[in-house]
């Protein structure tokens, strides 16, 4: 460590960086995580100090470092496009499936000079935008045009994007629903906004009440806040409530009425695992509804790294805006250009994801069956762990409708929270802390999400491999046990 | 009802406020003429790919292999593939936690940030400690992070050198922090003079600004000189005196056309300084796989390299790292190849340094044709590019000239830039992008095109340049004296 007082005086010091840094948090790669990663190292070494062989890392949606694997369509078409070279050898007709080798001529012609090394323009490759528009009219029988498609490194950048134009100081605030996926809180705290929260329902699947959110925006109002947009995560994160129809027509018109921007956050657009609810587009029910580019400002996020596809690393997502004028739109390009472009590869790869192989084509089969494979095996995870859960004493879990995580409810006895209070640290981080070190399980607090007060929570994914559940949940059951056995009143 | 949240007029003002000419009025006007069937020469960004230079075979041959790993299973792979291609594949893939398709630590994958330090220390003869390297989309998205850390407010100031890579000056606007400039002297090879930089920051102080930070460019851009030894000794005491952390962005490391002055990171000279500069100056070193000879811009692959930074601080930058997740693994894949390219013996070594040297010795060629080709012209005055990727020629307007820029509602240069766009279909940066000196104007091209359309493109100027010279000259000819 270096000497603290002669640095103080240095620039980059923690009492002089820029304190919304400070502020902001990020919980799901936190300090759990940090401690799982340091007892994973310590394992190398010291297998026999630990009741458990390895560290199973359930606090991230990353479901291909848990042994899910790619499309192989979609790997083809992007290993064709990395080396163009590959379509002029005949072995590789041998090697490829015939519709992806189609498919990366296709795009390469759509690539000035098939120079997928170059920068692109700031919204991404045209072409790969058209496929991506039509995907959208597809998806929602609307049509959607491909200059209001942005392509950007997975759909995080552009939440910050949006966040920076919408924000302008701490008057600025921006309704999020609590719990929420951690990055709308960073991102507010970042850019030196307000996050309004509104809070779902447990008690009801984690339902979006209409009322909390007027409640909420007068109440910030009268605070002085103005409040710029609603942010929806539907699929929901953490936790996985797919939103009825209904539900989200008056989420549109409460926006409308209000004068608020609609940041629709649908990257787990494919994931939904009940029979009884359906995905569907914020841009499809409002332009169900009538309304148009002049009635709501909406912004839709998607990404390639959850769905069926889970390709986290390839950084590759788009947001659709629509319903504000030329010269907001303008500004959002210069913000892009900044950047130059997004990661050819990944914009490949969104163009894939919106226009997958279809009945006809040569790898459909195959196709088929590999995505039915992991979205009904996910179904299944899903399904498995809300079961386990529920069984344990204290534990409420609503189901997973949709997503990847599953986030119970902890009712914790008072001995339990007495001792956590003792260690300075939240209840539920005292529970995944206990969890962790007696299970190698590693787990978000719910805290990390933000929750009713005083209620506790963890996030869990369901992407640990099927094979391995039963494991999981026998070790989180008997930790459990052992855990009330100890801190039962 | 007041105005609505994404009203022009509610925007964020620093939105507004920044400007990024590389992709600004010149290039969108270009694109439009593209439309329209014109065709365009785009120079205005450094982009070599779009302008036929080809991908080095080798790295691409591995990545497609990581892209699609069945592929390592096949037993044909052999004949498409050398072997040497496949081992690094493996090598690589073994290096993730699940391929290209998982995020990685949201450094970086820790296999290939000990490769980048490996290859900081045999560049520059100082060990190099990967935990405090991270990986990046891109250098850009690391000066980003680095200067959100920085800058508090609008009382913060960056010193920037003028001219600039407009990514410094548009970020600081968007983060709402304050531009000090110091004006690098063109008169003197585009050279860096200390008194200048003790001039800013005193100026920058009687304003009531912190100057927190120093940018230096190296190679520069859109300048192109490359900084001596002395220089940096200077920049470095400088940053000590002042307790300003030095951002060295040294992405055109491998862009060097003349030997006078090799490439000398900022690392190695604090380093040679030793105690109490080598400990005490704050440093972050950013490289890139996008420029040097491998040109993949597209891939959006950097790093950056912290030096002398408080681990407290360090970890203030993960968190923020930590929030985007992860940076693309394919691009993290290339700059482990870059930083640990084919070694003789390798089966793939003859051809990786062919095609590496073919496209050095091209580019220095073309900075030496446009250099000479812009100093052939009426009224352009223009340093040789030392390195880098670009020509910054002057242009010596004529005040009939400014008059009609002046009367179209235009910017002289950016004026003289459309004139010459619309002639010709070169697309330009106006020298006001990237900030001069007042009543000095510029322009920035690349020396990408391809080396045979040289010879017409720099005619094509000529021409141009001349019709302009005399329909708005006042017949008095500069000279280059």
């Amino acid at each position: 460590m270096s000497a603290s007082d002669s640095s103080s005086s240095l620039p980059v010091t923690l009492d002089s960086i820029n304190p919304k840094v400070i502020k902001c948090e990020y919980a799901v790669r936190g300090e759990i995580v940090n401690i799982a990663q340091k007892l994973q190292e310590d394992l190398k070494t010291n297998k026999d100090s630990y009741p458990f062989d390895e560290i199973i890392y359930c606090n991230i949606g990353n479901p291909q470092s848990l042994g899910q694997q790619p499309i192989t369509f979609f790997r083809e078409v992007l290993a064709l496009c990395s080396h163009t070279a590959l379509l002029d050898e005949s072995a590789t007709h041998g090697l490829f499936s015939s519709d992806s080798i189609e498919r990366a001529w296709k795009i390469l012609d759509q690539i000035p000079g098939k120079a997928t090394g170059a920068y692109s323009h700031s919204q991404g490759i045209k072409g790969l935008r058209d496929a991506i528009a039509a995907g959208i009219e597809a998806r929602d029988g609307f049509p959607a045009d491909p200059n209001d498609i942005f392509m950007t490194d997975g759909a995080s950048p552009g939440v910050h994007m949006m966040m920076q134009l919408l924000i302008t100081s701490e008057k600025d605030g921006i309704l999020c629903p609590i719990p929420q996926y951690p990055l709308y809180s960073a991102s507010i705290a970042l850019h030196g906004g307000t996050l309004v929260p509104y809070y779902l329902d447990e008690a009801s699947g984690w339902g979006l009440e209409i009322s909390e959110l007027k409640k909420q925006l007068e109440d910030a109002r009268s605070k002085g806040i103005t409040v710029r947009a609603l942010a929806v995560i539907n699929p929901g994160n953490p936790t996985g409530q797919v939103l009825a129809e209904e539900n989200q027509r008056d989420i549109v018109n409460f926006c409308k009425q209000e004068g608020l921007v609609l940041l629709a956050d649908e990257v787990y657009q494919e994931n939904v695992y009940v029979p009884d609810k359906k995905f569907h587009s914020f841009k499809k029910v409002a332009r169900s509804m009538g309304y148009g580019e002049k009635d709501l400002a909406l912004v839709s996020f998607q990404s390639v790294s959850k769905g069926y596809y889970g390709e986290c690393g390839k950084r590759g997502g788009y947001m659709e805006v629509t319903g504000f004028t030329s010269d907001v739109r303008e500004q959002i390009y210069k913000m892009a250009s900044v950047n130059l472009c997004s990661n050819i590869s990944g914009q490949i790869l969104a163009s894939l994801i919106m226009s997958p192989p279809k009945p006809g084509d040569d790898s459909y089969e195959s196709y088929i069956a590999e995505k039915d494979g992991i979205l009904s095996s996910l179904a299944r995870r899903a399904k498995t762990l809300e079961e386990a859960l529920n069984k344990l004493e204290g534990v409420t879990c609503n189901r997973a409708e949709g997503a990847m995580y599953l986030f119970p409810c902890l009712h914790l006895p008072q001995k339990a929270i007495a001792a956590a209070e003792a260690e300075k640290t939240a209840p539920d981080n005292f529970y995944c802390k206990r969890l962790l070190k007696a299970t190698g399980i590693v787990v978000v607090p719910g805290s990390g999400f933000r929750q009713v007060p005083g209620t506790w929570h963890f996030r869990c994914t369901i992407l640990p491999q099927e094979d391995k559940i039963p494991a999981i949940v026998d070790r989180l059951t008997a930790f459990h046990e052992s855990f009330m056995e100890e801190f039962r009143d | 009802m007041s105005l609505k949240a994404l009203d022009y007029e509610s925007l964020n003002e620093n939105v507004k406020n920044c400007q990024y000419a590389v992709r600004g009025e010149l290039y969108l006007r270009a694109s439009e003429l593209q439309k329209e069937g014109k065709k365009i020469i785009f120079t205005n960004v450094g982009n070599p790919h779009a302008l036929g230079q080809k991908p080095l075979t080798f790295p691409r041959q591995v990545v497609a292999l990581c892209q699609a790993p069945f592929l390592l299973d096949d037993p044909n792979i052999g004949m498409i593939f050398p072997a040497d291609a496949i081992a690094r594949a493996k090598h690589y893939l073994s290096l993730t936690s699940g391929g290209l398709g998982a995020y990685s630590d949201s450094r970086g994958i820790p296999g290939v940030r000990k490769e980048v330090a490996e290859f900081i220390e045999r560049r520059d003869g100082y060990p190099s400690d990967p935990e405090l390297i991270f990986l990046t989309d891109g250098a850009s998205k690391g000066v980003m992070q680095i200067l959100n850390c920085v800058i508090r407010g609008q009382k913060d100031g960056i010193l920037v050198p003028v001219p600039q890579y407009p990514l410094y000056s548009a970020t600081i606007s968007l983060l709402g922090g304050t531009l000090v400039p110091y004006y690098l002297e063109e008169s003197e090879n585009w050279g860096l003079d200390v008194n200048n930089l003790r001039q800013s920051v005193a100026q920058a102080r009687s304003q009531g600004i912190t100057v927190r930070a120093m940018v230096i460019i190296n190679p520069g851009n859109p300048t192109g000189q490359c900084l001596s030894e002395s220089n940096l000794r200077e920049i470095l005491r400088f940053c000590c005196d002042e307790r300003l952390v030095l951002l060295g962005d040294e992405v055109y490391q491998q862009n060097i056309y003349q030997d006078e002055r090799p490439f000398i990171s900022s690392k190695k000279v604090l380093m040679d300084m030793g105690a109490p500069f080598s400990k005490e100056v704050q440093l972050i070193s950013f490289h890139t796989v996008s420029k040097g000879y491998w040109g993949e811009c597209g891939q959006r692959g950097g790093y950056f390299e912290m030096t002398n930074i408080p681990p407290r601080t360090v970890e203030e930058i993960y968190k923020v790292a930590s929030i985007a997740l992860s940076p693309n693994v394919s691009a993290q894949i290339f700059m482990g190849l870059m930083v640990s390219p084919p070694k003789p013996g390798d089966i793939s070594y003859d051809q990786f340094i062919r095609e590496s040297k073919g496209i050095l010795e091209s580019l220095r060629r073309r900075a030496r044709m446009m250099t000479d080709g812009f100093n052939s012209c009426k009224n352009v005055v223009c340093n040789f590019t030392e390195g880098a990727m670009y020509s910054f020629p002057q242009i010596k307007l004529p005040s009939k000239a400014i008059q009609a820029a002046k009367q179209a509602g235009k910017v002289p240069d950016v004026f003289y830039c459309l004139k010459l766009l619309e002639a010709t279909g070169i697309s330009t940066v106006p020298g006001s992008g990237f900030g001069q000196k007042e009543g000095v104007f510029h322009l920035r091209t690349t020396i990408l095109p391809a080396e045979e359309e040289m010879p017409e493109i720099m005619d094509s100027f000529k021409k141009f340049n001349d019709e302009f010279m005399s329909q708005y000259g006042d017949n008095f000819v500069y000279s280059r004296m």
